[in-house]
């Protein structure tokens, strides 16, 4: 490990890294990119089981009880299970690990120009428990009964009584590997929040700090505050499943919609937990490539303020038709509207900020733009549903399914990508390879919107979620109906073969790729001051920081950006 | 302070030391776990749920023993970390096991508890009074144990001259747990209606 004691240590020397065995820089790391890596693999496997159950009960949909290719047939609790434990996949272990946990890990430190986190162990302890919270869920899948069905938000009694889900121990495994994952991003949490705010590089204000530190800083203090009753409530659940407890159950005297209001205390908030990572990525990325200062920086973070003290008083809008007072359903319409206009005001400063830039379509600024794009429709469909008047219609149908899936999907996907196409060279030393890349944007982004878009008519038509087999239902088997059904998962299965594209390049590139050079976009930020991949210890000397982060294009010098760490006596 | 680990550690940019604000940052996560589990237990009990009248059943003398307990190992805490800041080393580490021994007392007052009210039939299933009971004095005495164990093993680093700040921040800790009785004495044995 990287403790030897070195004679004296002043703020800007660096300590001595000496080279470590195998297990303590792959298994056991406690360097910060490392465990960077972890989480990033972690979640991109679990990406992969995730999005194989989506084309499991995709292909079910559109072609009902016949057999799936590398499937067989899907029973109706498989289907569920699938369902269930795809949604789960994707926000706790793919979204969450990949967004907050691998960026934020690998950028906190380099971009606030320290050597590490400041709780190295800590991370690598959240980083253990983060992987058992896993193994766990996928454990749950092969226990007697199979993995749990009664859908991502658990709503009791269903998922309560062993008799009514009829998956005993892959219930309660679910809501223990939840659970775990809850505790691993609580020390992770207090790992990014303290380094952020106490190891910045001398010189580094706090209007100097990158909009993606800043909003990774906001989600995880969004995530501590509302994950708390959450956990208190898992724990209820849990005790409700196992001892018999009747928290969430009427006979005795419990409440099944407190479950709810705990669920949504925290999973309304959650929204803006991994939305908030994304914007900060797409902040960097499209003042980099379009070469301009990121318009109205304070304006950003107030808005991101707003959006984080907003996030809590909108929960009950996922409730409208679960027999909450009418009178509680007004006061939280007014409350969901009103956080459209941070986001909006948000959305607008990136578009200024697009205005009149000399942009470059690199593989990062396509998703990007796409990201842009496709969050608008997110966002613009969820006022609709905001309004309890057409939530009473839209509740629990397609219509809810496309709109969160235009906001997840280029949050979590598009955001992903975005990420590791750009810091690519950074991570791993070499550059991805454009052509690939941007075919692999095509095929991801065109196939994505011919899934989701078609949803969205489907929901208007009165389809709901979590069935089976439509053919059981008159109104919804028409011959139109099931020809969009078709259409959207052949878009699906598209979307998945070009995944292999990227899967190509990117270990193609890992091991083959054309050298990266130290700043490959010119940027100003501290990390593309260090070599790719950063040596253990990142910087040689620790840096100073001098000016923002976003100073491109400033008139008068000769070179169109001006890295943070520049002297302002040199050019 | 020692001068392992990275750099990172041992900056201080806000001014607050490190270990320090970390522990605030875990007070502030925990302060909603408990918060959460208060809030649900006072909607039921304004909601007029049946069983919530069992606040009766519980010894208020017990409760109130308890909490003269812990408050005065949240003394004592304070002095150790009066004694640590003067460098009094020997006298902290008494100190410390004085905080150490008030948690024993505790543990060991909830235990005839908990035995009492399950041989009289008040087990966790009874109803939901009893349900947050064990629940949260369950989870309240899980952290009373947490908080020992990290004392135990910081008590002899001290000895040994290293990581005095450790102290201080145990003691915030241990505040806290000290704070959450004081939230669950009223709730489970004074509010007897």
């Amino acid at each position: 490990m990287s403790e030897t004691a070195t004679a004296v240590q002043t703020d800007t020397h660096q300590e001595h890294h000496e080279e470590l065995s195998f297990l303590y820089k792959y298994i056991l790391p406690v360097d910060h990119k490392m465990i960077a890596m972890q989480y990033m693999f972690t979640g991109l496997i679990m990406a992969v089981i995730g999005g194989f159950f989506s084309y499991v009960f995709r292909m079910q949909l559109a072609f009902p009880g016949e057999s799936v290719p590398l499937y067989g047939i899907v029973g109706p609790g498989e289907y569920n299970m699938m369902v269930t434990n795809h949604g789960t996949i994707m926000i706790f272990w793919v979204a969450m690990p990949v967004l907050i946990a691998a960026f934020g890990n690998y950028l906190i430190p380099l971009m606030c120009g320290c050597d590490d986190m400041v709780f190295p162990r800590l991370n690598r302890l959240s980083y253990q428990i983060f992987l058992v919270s896993a193994l766990v869920l996928i454990f749950s899948f092969f226990v007697k009964g199979g993995g749990f069905g009664g859908a991502w938000t658990a709503y009791p009694p269903l998922s309560s009584v062993p008799e009514y889900n009829l998956t005993d121990w892959g219930s309660s495994l679910w809501i223990l590997a939840v659970a775990l994952e809850f505790v691993s991003f609580l020390l992770g949490g207090i790992n990014f929040v303290t380094t952020a705010m106490n190891a910045r590089a001398p010189g580094m204000k706090m209007l100097d700090i990158p909009i993606v530190v800043w909003f990774l800083v906001i989600a995880v203090i969004l995530f501590m505050a509302s994950v708390g009753p959450l956990i208190a409530g898992a724990v209820m659940l849990f005790m409700d499943q196992r001892i018999g407890t009747t928290f969430f159950l009427p006979s005795g005297g419990g409440d099944p919609l407190l479950w709810e209001h705990l669920f949504w205390f925290f999973g309304h908030p959650e929204v803006y937990v991994v939305l908030l990572p994304t914007m900060g990525i797409v902040a960097e990325i499209i003042t980099v490539f379009s070469r301009k200062k990121l318009f109205g920086y304070r304006t950003i973070l107030y808005t991101a303020f707003a959006t984080g003290g907003l996030s809590f008083v909108v929960w009950a809008h996922h409730q409208f038709v679960a027999g909450i007072d009418p009178r509680m359903a007004n006061v939280f319409v007014v409350t969901t509207l009103l956080i459209s206009i941070p986001i909006a005001e948000m959305l607008f400063s990136y578009i200024a900020t697009l205005y009149g830039g000399s942009i470059e379509y690199k593989t990062p600024m396509l998703w990007a733009l796409s990201f842009l794009f496709a969050f608008l429709i997110g966002g613009v469909t969820g006022i609709y549903l905001g309004a309890s008047a057409l939530d009473v219609y839209f509740h629990d149908s397609y219509f809810v399914l496309a709109h969160f899936h235009y906001t997840f999907f280029p949050i979590t996907i598009i955001g992903m990508f975005a990420a590791i196409t750009y810091w690519f060279p950074k991570m791993f030393g070499r550059m991805m390879n454009e052509t690939l890349g941007k075919i692999h944007f095509w095929g991801t982004f065109i196939p994505f919107n011919c899934i989701f878009l078609p949803l969205f008519f489907l929901g208007l038509a009165g389809q709901h979620r979590r069935i089976y087999n439509f053919s059981h239902y008159p109104d919804l088997a028409t011959e139109n109906m099931q020809d969009v059904r078709v259409f959207a998962t052949t878009s699906l299965v598209v979307m998945l073969l070009f995944q292999a594209i990227f899967l190509y390049n990117f270990f193609y590139s890992i091991f083959k790729g054309k050298k990266a050079p130290e700043n490959p976009w010119k940027a100003n930020t501290l990390e593309w001051t260090v070599p790719s991949p950063p040596p253990h210890g990142n910087f040689k000397e620790l840096p100073t920081v001098y000016r923002g982060a976003y100073e491109y294009s400033v008139p008068g010098r000769d070179s169109d950006y001006w890295p943070q760490n520049m002297p302002p006596d040199k050019s | 302070m020692s001068n392992r680990g990275p750099v990172a550690t041992h900056r201080s940019t806000t001014g607050i030391p490190t270990g320090r604000l970390a522990v605030w940052w875990v007070v502030a996560s925990e302060i909603f776990i408990f918060g959460g589990l208060i809030a649900c237990f006072v909607l039921f009990k304004l909601n007029g749920t049946p069983g919530f009248e069992d606040a009766s059943k519980t010894s208020v003398a017990a409760g109130a023993f308890n909490t003269f307990v812990l408050l005065t190992s949240s003394l004592t805490v304070v002095l150790a970390h009066a004694a640590i800041e003067k460098g009094e080393r020997q006298k902290a580490f008494n100190y410390i096991w004085c905080t150490f021994g008030g948690g024993i007392v505790f543990l060991i007052v909830k235990t005839f508890e908990y035995s009492g009210k399950i041989i009289s039939g008040n087990t966790i299933t009874e109803n939901l009074f009893w349900s947050f009971y064990y629940t949260m004095t369950g989870l309240h005495a899980l952290h009373v144990i947490g908080g020992m164990v990290i004392m135990a093993l910081i008590s002899f680093d001290i000895l040994k001259g290293y990581n005095f700040q450790r102290v201080e921040l145990i003691g915030i800790y241990w505040h806290f747990v000290d704070l959450v009785w004081i939230f669950l004495f009223p709730l489970f044995y004074i509010a007897n209606f």
